[in-house]
């Protein structure tokens, strides 16, 4: 059941104009309506898909007509451009502390593929930086979260450091720092538990661990199937947490991720990583041009700019 | 409970803010339920059946029309009151498995749903049919232990069909009420994932004849479009027959049932309304719509 592309969508009115010179009000307003109905079937939240789409009407009307395109071909190149400056650049780099060791912090919703990631992350930062981190097991409340990172250490080979699922996740993460020292890791990624946005107790502990570790990233990890609900998580979370990125996981499956759009024109914050699939090397540079696309059915688009 | 009291807010709001049924009122309902991941052919179905009906019923108070919006949605959800509870075998073993894509949480909800019949005077029995994520086996177990049920397990690695068999043998000797069947969370476009779930299915088909009496998907409420797709695939694999709404307690909706029972008449059976094991409700259609609408 993939949802139609944008080009599918805007085919029919796109038949209409062919031939014709100029581009009128009303055939905008049809396209635009296709725009949003495209984006929203791809799970862009609805106000951002408002803004988006007053912004390319402006330029879609405005504009003189390109000697080298079609009317309909402008349109379509009008909203993939404003696409792909809202996604913004790529930036899949992981920030280094002056001083070593580099906190990354790993937070989000529940089941978000937070564990996952941290191990992703270490096994990226070794063999492409030649680093040497310290993976943080400070999810005491989820059966089984150390477990979990533990084996994924054990793969991986490298130290897992927790106190257990009595401690307190805060003092995990400190002394969590002191080991770090001790033994010479350059990076400590901490593996936090998922909670909601709305749990303000929880959402304090973060806050906490953000004082004591003062991590150069915190990381939001995102499920790529999020839907109108992502700008309030991604809100939330930067909010109260000053995000430095966003990874998005579970991109190797069929959906067209909108939410990343979404979370980047609420927060901000670049997309740094995308999870594509479940095993430890599993782990990507976010391509912002590429989501665009994917977000669009723009393989299809692109070929419809040649073919109108 | 919480969803019933926030109810007010968003609808009242709206109806508040207009006094008569015009378009621009339609148009922020369908903002709405679009915010609620209902999805967009969904929402224009269902207004459009709102639009006949106001005009047919003469409605042009928006207050007046408030409660046909809340039929109109429950009605769509739920045909009849029996439909969403699980179907339990008196006389005999039930069997339930549990199926979904990563992370939703099928583990959890099996906690919850091992509690609730322990808490029936039922004997449970969990099968560790994920054998793949790491840490899934001793997830599973806490859970077990935390209810006080017993886990069948193997090691790490090993085949998901053959931990099942070995489950079915074991509720079978020691003839419990009801088996529990945990799978790995699979994306729906891996196929070879996909069969090896059918296979999962099968090998319980074929130790049971009329196993498994369940199988519920797992969906996160905070997933958007994709969850059709989700149920379509699934259903197609393992014929589901019925749906587990998880993570309700925060600010996502799951909307998308609405569209999963229109278009593949899957009815929401369970919701899960947080981590701990008391927190699964039956579905209640009345009591989810209001919450569509709260803040
Ligand atoms: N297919 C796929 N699965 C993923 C990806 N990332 C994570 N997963 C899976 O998603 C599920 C949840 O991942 P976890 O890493 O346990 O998620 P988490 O955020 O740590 O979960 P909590 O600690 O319970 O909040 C697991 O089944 C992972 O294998 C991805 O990029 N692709
Ligand atoms: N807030 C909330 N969290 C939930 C709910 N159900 C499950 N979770 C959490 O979601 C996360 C994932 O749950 P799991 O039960 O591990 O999910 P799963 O589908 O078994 O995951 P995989 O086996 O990795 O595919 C865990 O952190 C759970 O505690 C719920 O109803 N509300
Ligand atoms: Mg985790
Ligand atoms: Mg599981």
């Amino acid at each position: 059941m993939a949802f139609e592309g944008l080009a599918e969508r805007l085919q029919g009115t796109l038949d209409k104009i062919r031939g014709k010179g100029k581009v009128t009000e009303a055939d905008v307003k049809e396209m635009m309506r296709e725009v949003r109905l495209a984006l929203l079937e791809a799970d862009v939240n609805f106000k951002v898909v408002k803004q988006f789409v007053n912004r390319v009407k402006e330029r879609a009307v405005g504009q003189e007509v390109m000697k080298s395109l079609t009317p309909g071909q402008q349109v379509i190149k009008v909203v993939n451009d404003e696409l792909k400056e809202l996604m913004g650049g790529e930036q899949s780099k992981i920030n280094v502390a002056d001083k070593p060791p580099t906190v990354v912090m790993m937070v989000g919703l529940q089941g978000a593929g937070k564990t996952t990631t941290t191990a992703k992350l270490a096994n990226h930062l070794r063999k492409d930086h030649n680093r040497k981190p310290l993976l943080v097991g400070a999810d005491v409340y989820r059966p089984a979260a150390i477990d979990q990172l533990e084996t994924l250490g054990k793969q991986l080979d490298m130290p897992v450091f927790s106190l257990g699922t009595e401690a307190n996740p805060v003092d995990i993460a400190k002394q969590a720092m002191e080991e770090a020292k001790a033994n010479h890791n350059d990076y400590v990624i901490i593996d936090t538990a998922g909670r909601l946005h709305v749990d303000e107790e929880l959402m304090e502990e973060l806050e906490n661990i953000k004082a004591v570790t003062e991590p150069e990233e915190v990381l939001l990890v995102v499920d790529a199937m999020t839907g109108q609900d992502a700008v309030n998580v991604a809100d939330s979370f930067n909010n109260q947490l000053d995000l430095s990125g966003v990874v998005m996981t579970k991109l190797d499956g069929d959906t067209r991720g909108g939410a990343a759009i979404s979370i980047k024109a609420v927060t901000d914050t670049p997309i740094k990583f995308a999870g594509m699939g479940e095993k430890i090397d599993a782990l990507e540079p976010f391509h912002p041009d590429r989501m665009a696309s994917r977000i669009l059915g723009m393989g299809d688009v692109l070929s419809l700019i040649e073919k109108a | 409970s919480k969803t019933r009291e926030s109810f007010v807010s968003k609808m009242n709001d709206l109806v508040s803010r207009y006094r008569t049924v015009d378009e621009e009122f339609f148009e922020e309902l369908e903002d709405l339920l679009i915010s609620a991941d209902v999805g967009v052919n969904t929402v224009m179905e269902l207004i459009d059946d709102l639009r006949g009906e106001a005009k047919r019923q003469n409605i042009k108070d928006a207050k007046d029309i408030q409660p046909l919006i809340s039929e109109k949605l429950a009605e769509r959800l739920q045909k009849d009151d029996s439909e969403n509870a699980l179907n339990v075998k008196e006389d005999e073993m039930t069997v339930i498995l549990f199926v979904g894509v990563n992370g939703v949480g099928k583990t959890t909800t099996i906690g919850k749903v091992a509690h609730r019949f322990k808490e029936e005077g039922k004997s449970v029995l969990l099968a560790a049919g994920d054998t793949f994520r790491a840490g899934a086996i001793e997830q599973l177990s806490v859970w077990g232990e935390r209810v006080g049920v017993d886990t069948i397990k193997q090691q790490e690695g090993s085949d998901p069909a053959a931990v099942m068999y070995d489950a079915i043998q074991a509720a079978k000797s020691r003839q419990v009420d009801v088996l529990l069947c945990d799978t790995a969370g699979r994306l729906q476009n891996k196929v070879n994932l996909m069969k090896e779930l059918e296979k999962v299915k099968r090998v319980i088909s074929r130790e049971i004849p009329d196993a498994p009496h369940e199988v519920l998907l797992v969906l996160d409420a905070t997933t958007g479009q994709n969850a059709l797709s989700q149920a379509k695939t699934f259903s197609e694999a393992t014929d589901v027959s019925g749906i587990a709404l998880t993570k309700l307690d925060g600010t996502a909706k799951g909307g998308i049932v609405l569209a999963i029972r229109q278009e593949l008449d899957i009815p929401v059976k369970l919701v899960g309304l947080g981590e701990g094991m008391d927190d699964l409700q039956t579905f209640d259609a009345e009591q989810y719509v209001h919450g569509l609408f709260a803040d």
